[in-house]
């Protein structure tokens, strides 16, 4: 196996607000990782340090063996981090289609009819190609979940970063995007899933983190991890020796 | 005939308007940019297409071919290396760095070039005519009107079925996702820009041939860009050449019951929209 993502010892903090607390972790290629925390831990934040869009205090960001610390947010994403985020931002003022090529050319560098192909194929696979023409300011939060979720297949990312993509959606739509997100993940691409939905996230992830205060809590396997008393309390808000 | 005569002239000054205009609503709907010294970068195109064509003997249509790619890169770098620095969240900056950059750019030609009023010579073309339906029309205010309606529909072109167009709405829309997208937004800016000076080259060579022009004229053709973008609506290119066509049909009639008027009616033409559609007549429809 080797090592796709590892953070060393990454800090961030505003003011008193510390949101990454030396934070220290490595993902493997082709594995899926689940993030769990209280909100306000500092999860969101640990994302935007690994896609640049927030630059650490100290520690690094390796990203295949490279130190990407540095790197502008755009140069991640040429480099094959992609992420999908809580709070669904499409451009609005574009269609569905239109989101999807952003991504597969400006990202993966796609062109012409190539790209156009290989957006259809994505969006087949997250069952938004009949909405393809529709504006993207005009769809449902399912359909923005999954244009997100579109989006940032689009790019071709050798790690797929995904933000709470669970929330908010029915049982039914739940279990649908478990599906999507299981065919992804078997299809080779690395995921690292923050949700507070835990049983979809159990049905994906093969290990699991717990964030609190921004410092990494718990590590492990993920039934172990959720048993833990530690995750009970600070987690599930349950005393741990009750 | 008389005042068709004038409705015809006004429209086809209104071709002459919306190339002014085009520049800067293209810059403003990519960045958020307002241009203060767009009407200076106007009067410099007319100053390179003067020299090209003194310099060459080329006719001032084929002096275009150098202007401009010119005045793009000028575009493109004064972007990368000036204005990139001034955009944020406060629109401040980059509103005192432009009025700035006019001040500079008016001075430096008056230095240059002196304060002389300067014409381009573009021959037969000056006076030539043609008969249409018992109108005497120029073929310069024709030809100026053909290639306004020709960058318009280009820009909107470019906008709505090429990836660069799609990389402009994507930032345009979202700046921050734009980037994680892989768009390096400063590149895009600079390309923004550089397509807007090119607009503007066209603008101020045709101007150029038109009338005469010294270094001091480019804050009118500042006004009259963005009287014309504000008719027509932020945002939408063919509202554009509407507004522009409005404020010339304004001129041209104002300067028909009293040649001192011109001015002051297309000014009035344009509050008397403002009253009523303060977002202009076509705006885009918000996203």
């Amino acid at each position: 196996m080797t090592t796709i993502l590892k953070l060393d010892n990454l800090s961030k903090a505003f003011g008193a607000v510390t949101v990454a607390d030396a934070q220290c972790y490595e993902v493997q290629q082709g594995e899926a990782l689940g993030v769990i925390g209280p909100n306000g831990a500092g999860k969101t934040s640990m994302f935007n340090l690994i896609t640049g869009t927030l630059s650490p205090n100290s520690g690094t960001v390796e990203f295949a063996g490279q130190n990407v610390t540095g790197w502008s947010a755009a140069r991640r994403s040429h480099a094959g981090i992609a992420r999908s985020f809580q709070v669904p931002q499409p451009f609005v003022g574009m269609t569905v289609f239109e989101n999807a090529l952003i991504a597969a050319t400006q990202s993966a560098g796609m062109r012409g009819r190539d790209a156009e192909r290989f957006c259809l194929t994505v969006l087949d696979q997250t069952e938004l190609l009949p909405k393809a023409n529709v504006l993207a300011g005009s769809l449902t939060l399912l359909e923005r979940k999954r244009l997100e979720l579109t989006r940032a297949l689009c790019a071709k990312p050798k790690l797929l970063l995904l933000d709470e993509i669970a929330g908010g959606l029915t049982e039914a739509e739940c279990q649908s995007l478990v599906q999507t997100i299981r065919d992804i993940h078997a299809s080779g691409v690395t995921i690292i899933w923050i949700e507070h939905v835990v049983h979809a996230l159990l049905a994906v992830v093969d290990r699991l983190i717990v964030i609190d205060f921004g410092k990494k809590i718990a590590e492990g396997e993920p039934k172990a991890i959720m048993d833990s008393p530690a995750v009970k309390e600070i987690y599930l808000g349950i005393e741990a020796d009750a | 005939m008389d005042w068709v005569n004038a409705l015809v002239q006004g429209m086809l000054l209104g071709g002459l308007y919306a190339l002014f205009a085009a520049g800067l609503s293209l810059i403003f709907g990519v960045m958020r940019l307002v241009n203060i010294a767009h009407g200076d970068l106007i009067i410099l195109a007319a100053y390179l297409g003067l020299t090209v064509t003194t310099a060459t003997g080329l006719h001032p249509l084929a002096a275009l071919v150098i202007v401009v790619p010119t005045m793009a890169l000028i575009g493109y770098a004064l972007q990368r290396g000036l204005l990139n620095q001034t955009l944020g969240d406060d629109l401040l900056p980059p509103l005192l760095v432009t009025f700035g950059l006019s001040v500079i750019l008016q001075n430096g030609l008056l230095e240059i070039y002196t304060a002389d009023p300067q014409k381009i010579n573009a021959g037969a073309l000056e006076t030539a005519s043609i008969a249409v339906g018992g109108l005497q029309l120029g073929v310069l205010p024709v030809l100026t009107f053909a290639v306004a309606v020709a960058v318009i529909w280009g820009l909107q072109w470019t906008f709505y079925h090429t990836s660069l167009g799609r990389a402009f709405r994507a930032v345009s829309d979202n700046q921050d996702i734009a980037q994680l997208m892989g768009l390096n937004r400063r590149h895009i800016f600079g390309l923004a820009m550089a397509l807007a000076l090119g607009v503007t080259a066209i603008g101020g060579i045709l101007l150029g041939i038109r009338t005469s022009f010294d270094p001091s004229i480019g804050g009118g053709r500042l006004i009259f860009g963005f009287e014309a973008v504000i008719i027509g609506g932020l945002g939408n290119l063919w509202g554009t050449l509407a507004g522009g066509v409005i404020l010339g049909v304004a001129q041209t009639i104002g300067a028909k019951i009293d040649p001192g008027w011109q001015v002051l009616s297309g000014h009035l033409a344009f509050l008397l929209i403002l009253a009523i559609r303060p977002n202009g007549l076509f705006p885009r429809i918000s996203a």
